[in-house]
């Protein structure tokens, strides 16, 4: 079976700046893929690719049979696929929780008003926020914003999840249940792509680690090159990290 | 003070509000186009809304008053009204400024808001309707209102062309009579500051208590 995700020699510039200079590596189902690296090198940029928030200007990019590579993609059944969830949760502030887990199923999957209820409550309870269904953003703590953000992802079903450093607003006591949400996921055998500077974590949650550095994957392997690094780069970044 | 003069000063007053009332209509509407189109995915249609606006901000509202009253009978449309003349005018002018307003105000709507909604598979459409929109109308009612406040007292450049008998323009026929201009442009005034006093007011309200809610 092909990877859900694959990326080959991919390159993306910023004008004249190239931020990915030829990144290769796949995710196969239900794989975990954790990519770390300093700021700048190019991770989340790669990340917003496989969603197509950024077009790719050389190589070859396919997420979930989707080829981003070739004109002319389906980016409304791209998006059915694949659910992302950001840095600053990014919910909408004029509508409740439950509103924000419903629009997308109701107006992109069409489902009645009622189904749609139905499945906010159940990704809600998923991410232990069933009681959270009336209230409005503002009024949840950003760990319970980032977990509402995760279950409007959740409520499309998408067969990938990309989660773009959904813990670097948090502060440590607030990550901590956010995390322990992406981990659920990790076990129920969600196809997940992390960007994340918790190296504890992607150590025990992540299938596959994606060293990246200077806009290329610098040295990519299991969970054990986090403890036995094979070039001095990654080995530096993790005694600094 | 004739009462005659001052019933007429009211009389010119309801005008004002009248040809307000109705620059705020198709002035709004046009202005929502205008808006749109500055934010358009498409080129020229981007071009032409922002060339629309450098040119009507770049004329004075005299002139475009001007337009209003002779342009359709030169294009061959026949005779206008001044309501009518006053109102192509005000409306245009004022499309240009609201628009601009508004493109900033559907611009201030953050990035990640447009972005989480494309991820979620929503269209175009739906973005701009479901979730940018009802978030920019928030932001954009006080200077919306601020400048209603000024429509108000520009519609007053009408009496110098089209002959609408509006507050100033009353003004000047009354002085024209009783060479009293302390008294009657006096009134005038008094009459604009009332009507534009409250609804400068609002805005500040309004800016206060969206400040406090926008955290």
């Amino acid at each position: 079976m092909s990877p859900v995700v694959e990326l080959e020699d991919v390159r993306k510039s910023f004008g004249s700046l190239e931020v990915l200079k030829g990144v290769s590596f796949s995710v196969e189902r239900g794989q975990v893929a954790a990519l770390i690296g300093q700021s700048g090198s190019g991770k989340s940029t790669a990340l917003r690719c496989m969603d197509r928030l950024e077009t790719i200007q050389g190589g070859r990019l396919t997420v979930c049979g989707h080829a981003l590579h070739e004109p002319g993609v389906k980016l409304s059944d791209l998006r059915r696929d694949v659910g992302i969830v950001f840095q600053g949760y990014n919910l909408f502030p004029h509508l409740t929780v439950a509103q924000n887990v419903m629009l997308a199923p109701r107006l992109v999957r069409k489902m009645s008003k009622a189904q749609a209820k139905d499945r906010a409550e159940q990704v809600l309870a998923r991410v232990g926020l069933a009681e959270k269904l009336g209230a409005y953003p503002e009024q949840l703590s950003g760990g319970q914003q980032q977990r509402v953000a995760i279950a409007r992802g959740l409520a499309m079903e998408p067969k990938l999840m990309l989660f773009d450093e959904v813990t670097s607003a948090l502060d440590p006591q607030l990550t901590g249940e956010v995390l322990r949400v992406i981990e659920q996921l990790a076990s129920e055998g969600m196809t997940m792509v992390l960007v994340t500077h918790e190296m504890e974590f992607a150590r025990r949650v992540a299938d596959r680690i994606v060293y990246m550095h200077l806009g290329k994957v610098h040295e990519s392997g299991g969970p054990e090159i986090l403890t036995r690094p094979a070039t001095p780069e990654l080995a530096r970044f993790l005694e600094a990290a | 003070m004739n009462p005659v003069f001052v019933l007429s000063l009211f009389d010119g007053l309801l005008n004002t509000v009248i040809l307000s009332l109705l620059t705020y209509l198709f002035g709004g509407l046009v202005g929502l186009a205008v808006a749109l189109g500055r934010i358009s995915p498409s080129k020229p249609v981007r071009l032409v809304a922002s060339t629309y606006i450098q040119i009507i901000q770049g004329i004075p509202l005299l002139v475009l008053m001007g337009f209003g009253f002779f342009g359709p009978s030169i294009l061959g449309f026949g005779n206008v009204s001044a309501l009518a003349a006053a109102t192509i005018a005000m409306s245009i002018y004022s499309s240009a400024y609201l628009g601009e307003i508004w493109r900033g105000c559907l611009q201030a709507v953050a990035k990640p808001q447009w972005e989480a909604a494309e991820c979620l598979g929503l269209s175009r459409v739906q973005r701009m309707t479901r979730i940018i929109i009802p978030q920019a109308v928030r932001i954009a009612i006080p200077p919306t209102v601020g400048f209603m406040v000024q429509i108000i007292k520009n519609t007053s450049v009408a009496s110098l062309v089209v002959g609408y008998g509006e507050l100033t323009y009353n003004a000047k026929i009354i002085n024209n009579a009783t060479f009293q201009p302390f008294v009657y442009f006096g009134l005038a005034g008094i009459l604009y500051f009332l009507v534009c006093y409250p609804l400068s007011e609002l805005s500040r309200m309004m800016e206060r208590r969206l400040n406090v809610a926008s955290r």
